[in-house]
């Protein structure tokens, strides 16, 4: 446990990748198997248990403390962390708390695995009275920086500041392997012991290839002119989908998909499963998830909703249809084709899968019907057509008019690029259109946790619907610094009312929101949501009542979707 | 908007009150750190938030007189008294106390008709080879600051954290890394020289602390040799050396003349890992000379006061805790009334605290 928090320690004091790397390398190198693979799982992000809620927590750390509970909610307003404040707020010895011998701060150095066996996984389920014991006991062993990490542990909220692409980078360092093979070995399997570690980091192939998806190959935005991408020869445009990445797996062992944070999704889209049926042994495709009746498009929100699902019944399978539509084939027939250029695997994808996925094309309005039907692979599985473009100009034309067709923009991939893995700079390009932009109203404020904890950051933004304001978004992000320190004070000084750490505030501040689309919704309240939002600036040039009315964001709405 | 204000406050003011001006005694005619130019001016320290220019008289305890000195100009007419020596004002008993906050910082204790106030000022209770210790003084009224008064504010001891400095800064040297402290230039600044081992290489001040070292060098307190920094001063010291400097120097380029450094603020912000990751700072020493809530908590004890007053920080908490606890407790407002909570801006400012522009030298 001592290690580990060391670890937690080095890896949060530094911003150095390569002292990060050192760090994690140094870690996995030194503890044994069973521990690295317990270390491992909470460094990636596992699903981890709550074995304590954080309110019996604070509770029990109050009273160890003697302090009134009002006292710790306030202490932990102020520093935005609870792992935090918990672990300032206990007395560095426990002297007071009823049973348990004395201190043994050794008992630290206890493995990893162990520990976590013992102070978290085991208190699952467990009465109250059992809890509190192993919680005060545990105080007992642990020194202060430990606490933290524990106390984030117990409550199944322990985030690392790592990738895994740094993770992998370091076992790959430890174990002489690729980095990729890591990543690829990390994806598929689940590492929960010490046999899992171990052949993880070995150098035979190992038993977990059966499912295994590739890693994700991100595109990057486009932040430059597209012209200065060369020659137009050299590229292909297809659509950008809102939708959700995924791979489908189809091998032997059978068939999954995958999401980009490497859940299996299979659950969650039955009829995608049974129409991966069809392919040829040997394929893994990669594309989109997208929910889609037979005539439209559905917003992303819906197919959210689904993907959440642990299992849908017969209503949403109908409701909300998905189909996949694919962009590339990163395995054909068994064989790993990655490395071959996008434009023979496109070549081969569309043998695999024949039909392309068509959009309602510009302007709204007219209406093509899509197959999709009774779950053959020709109804469920499509593939991404090219979008046709001789010049950059051509494909500007038709990332203008991509909102209306119910996608983001244009990918730009080099026709002789690879399927690399993460986001390397230089073949993809994400050539999103230029997000839609109205000004509203600040009309609550909420303090910020972590780095922004103290601060009013979290704001929820309005329009005018008459004299009244209607929340419209909720954004966190796109102000500087600065900005959010001399906000937050016109926030305290203009604040109206305040229920528990929300204030609700006079309307002075004015934002430039920016957002990727909008569709209807039944969850808020204006009837409408926006997609991404985000600060793009804040209009002290504006009073709030040049701020956007309901009915801007309606005739924005129809205008875009035609209803 | 001053009368409902002082209306409101005037159960609180009879022997202090507050009114424009700042903290008023009526009865002596003097003001406790004036916000604005008076005619008398009794200064419980010489941080910017407490000493203002332009009034016509001050008065502080003789061991900070130097160190007014260099704030006030040359001008000021600046009286001094010894601490524990009781004088009167216009018939009000008035006495000065080590505040414990740096050199020649001061509690004033004000008597009058049989009732007793004291006003801390900023304070700590932790040692401090540069000043005067706390001294607690019995009182009816106790004012205190609240500016670390939560109760995840518990400061380690200084010698553990002069151990970690010490240790960081041969760590430096050993690799040949300029090291710079970062800490306010009047009191912080002293205070962590006194910390540091000579042996290990040579210390260097910014001209803002430099100032100060002399000043309290001139009081005769006993501080390890520092260096102004020379003109050409990449890897001063090969590279041993260690610069003290205030905060605001890391932001510009006067920075950049040392060549490879490695950076470390001092304050007692520096507590929290947010504060540490939003500020940038990848190393926190945790040093303050403002107490921690336990002391704090002690020092209301010690007083023997019933009633507190609570102003500069965490007011309102602080104010109802002691409320629980039995006393009569209320909130003292400072010159920026509206919000009491130390907020981000708050944090900054006392990491900032009477922190000059870094000058050129």
């Amino acid at each position: 446990m001592q290690r580990f928090s060391d670890l937690y320690w080095k890896l949060d004091s530094t911003t150095s990748t390569n002292q990060k790397v050192a760090a994690l390398r140094d870690y996995f190198g030194s503890v044994p198997p069973q521990d690295a693979a317990c270390a491992l799982s909470v460094l990636c992000g596992a699903k981890q248990v709550r074995a304590i809620s954080t309110r019996l927590l604070r509770e029990w750390a109050a009273e160890a403390a003697e302090l009134p509970l009002w006292l710790v909610e306030e202490s932990y307003a102020h520093v935005g962390d609870l792992a935090e404040t918990l672990a300032l707020i206990l007395p560095e010895q426990l002297t007071n708390l009823s049973g348990g011998s004395g201190t043994t701060a050794d008992q630290s150095s206890l493995s990893l695995s162990h520990f976590m066996h013992e102070t978290v996984i085991d208190l699952k389920g467990k009465p109250d009275v059992y809890k509190r014991q192993k919680v005060e006991e545990t105080w007992r062993r642990l020194k202060p920086r430990e606490r933290i990490v524990w106390h984030k542990l117990v409550t199944g909220g322990c985030r690392v500041g790592v990738s895994r692409t740094l993770v992998a980078r370091a076992l790959a360092e430890l174990s002489g392997l690729e980095p990729t093979t890591l990543a690829e070995r990390m994806m598929a399997a689940t590492i929960e012991t010490a046999e899992d570690f171990q052949s993880l980091i070995s150098t035979e192939p190992t038993s977990v290839d059966g499912l295994r998806p590739y890693p994700f190959f991100l595109a990057s935005p486009m932040s430059g002119e597209v012209h200065e991408l060369g020659s137009i020869t050299e590229w292909q445009a297809e659509w950008k989908w809102d939708g959700m990445r995924a791979q489908i797996v189809r091998r032997s062992a059978g068939i999954s998909i995958w999401s980009r944070g490497e859940e299996q999704m299979n659950d969650a889209f039955p009829e995608i499963v049974n129409a991966a049926e069809s392919l040829p042994d040997g394929t893994v495709l990669d594309g989109e998830l997208l929910a889609a009746l037979p005539n439209n498009l559905l917003p992303f929100s819906m197919l959210s909703k689904r993907a959440s699902r642990k299992r849908v019944g017969k209503k949403i399978l109908t409701e909300i249809p998905a189909v996949f539509v694919a962009y590339d084939l990163l395995e054909a027939h068994g064989k790993d084709i990655r490395s071959e250029p996008i434009s023979f695997r496109r070549k081969e994808l569309l043998a695999i899968v024949p039909t392309g996925f068509e959009k309602r094309p510009a302007p709204a309005g007219g209406v093509v019907k899509l197959k999709v039907g009774n779950g053959n692979t020709n109804d469920r599985l499509f593939h991404s057509p090219l979008v046709p473009g001789g010049t950059w100009d051509e494909l500007g034309c038709a990332r203008q008019n991509a909102r209306y067709r119910g996608v983001e923009g244009l990918m730009l991939k080099r026709t002789t690029s690879s399927y690399a893995h993460g986001r390397q700079r230089g073949d993809w390009w994400k050539w999103k259109v230029e997000p839609l932009e109205i000004d509203a109203v600040l009309h609550y404020a909420q303090a910020g946790h972590g780095r922004r904890a103290g601060l009013h950051t979290d704001y929820t933004l309005g329009v005018w619907d008459g004299n009244q304001l209607v929340t419209i978004a909720k954004a966190y992000s796109g102000l500087t610094d600065e900005e959010l320190i001399e906000i937050d004070k016109i926030i305290r000084s203009t604040t109206i009312e305040r229920h528990g750490p929300v204030r609700i505030v006079k309307p002075t501040l004015v934002f430039q929101l920016a957002f990727e689309n909008v569709s209807k919704s039944t969850r808020h309240k204006s009837g409408i949501a926006v997609r991404f939002p985000r600060i793009a600036r804040w209009r002290r040039d504006k009073s709030p009542h040049e701020a956007a009315t309901l009915s801007d964001l309606k005739a924005l709405l129809e205008q875009i979707t035609g209803e | 908007m001053w009368a409902t204000f002082l209306e409101a406050h005037q159960a609180v003011s009879d022997l202090l009150e507050i009114n424009p001006n700042g903290l008023y005694c009526p009865a002596g005619n003097f003001y406790i750190d004036p916000w604005r130019q008076v005619s008398h001016a009794v200064i419980t320290h010489a941080h910017a938030d407490h000493a203002r220019p332009g009034s016509e008289r001050y008065l502080c305890a003789s061991s900070g007189k130097h160190v007014l000195r260099t704030r006030m100009g040359n001008n000021a007419t600046i009286n001094t008294v010894r601490y524990g020596e009781r004088f009167s004002i216009h018939g009000v008993d008035v006495s000065l106390h080590p505040a414990g906050h740096l050199l020649g910082s001061s509690q004033v204790r004000v008597s009058h008709r049989g009732v007793t106030w004291v006003v801390t000022g900023d304070y700590k209770l932790q040692h401090d080879s540069t000043c005067e210790c706390f001294e607690s003084v019995p009182c009816d009224v106790f004012v205190t600051e609240s500016t670390f008064g939560l109760p995840v504010y518990r400061w380690p001891e200084p010698a553990t954290v002069a151990d970690e400095i010490n240790t960081w800064w041969r760590a430096n040297a050993d690799a040949g890394c300029t090291s710079v402290l970062l800490s306010y230039a009047l009191g912080k600044a002293q205070r962590v020289a006194s910390l540091l081992d000579p042996s290990i290489g040579p210390i260097y001040g910014h001209g803002a602390v430099m100032k100060l070292v002399e000043a309290y060098r001139a009081s005769g307190v006993r501080l390890p040799p520092i260096d102004r920094i020379p003109p050409r001063s990449r890897k001063i010291g090969g590279g041993r050396g260690i610069v003290i400097a205030p905060p605001s120097a890391a932001a510009t380029n006067w920075i950049n003349r040392f060549g490879e450094t490695s950076i470390a603020m001092v304050s007692g912000w520096m507590l929290l890992r947010g504060v540490r990751r939003r500020r940038g700072f990848p190393k926190g020493f945790i040093l303050s000379d403002h107490v921690d809530y336990p002391d704090l908590m002690q020092a209301v004890k010690a007083s023997g006061a019933q009633r507190v007053l609570v102003t500069h920080g965490f007011t309102d908490i602080v104010a109802r805790l002691l409320t629980e606890r039995g006393y009569q407790a209320e909130i003292l407002p400072t010159r920026f009334i509206g919000e009491e909570r130390p907020d981000r801006s708050a944090v900054d400012k006392n990491l900032e605290d009477d922190m000059q522009s870094p000058e050129s030298e």
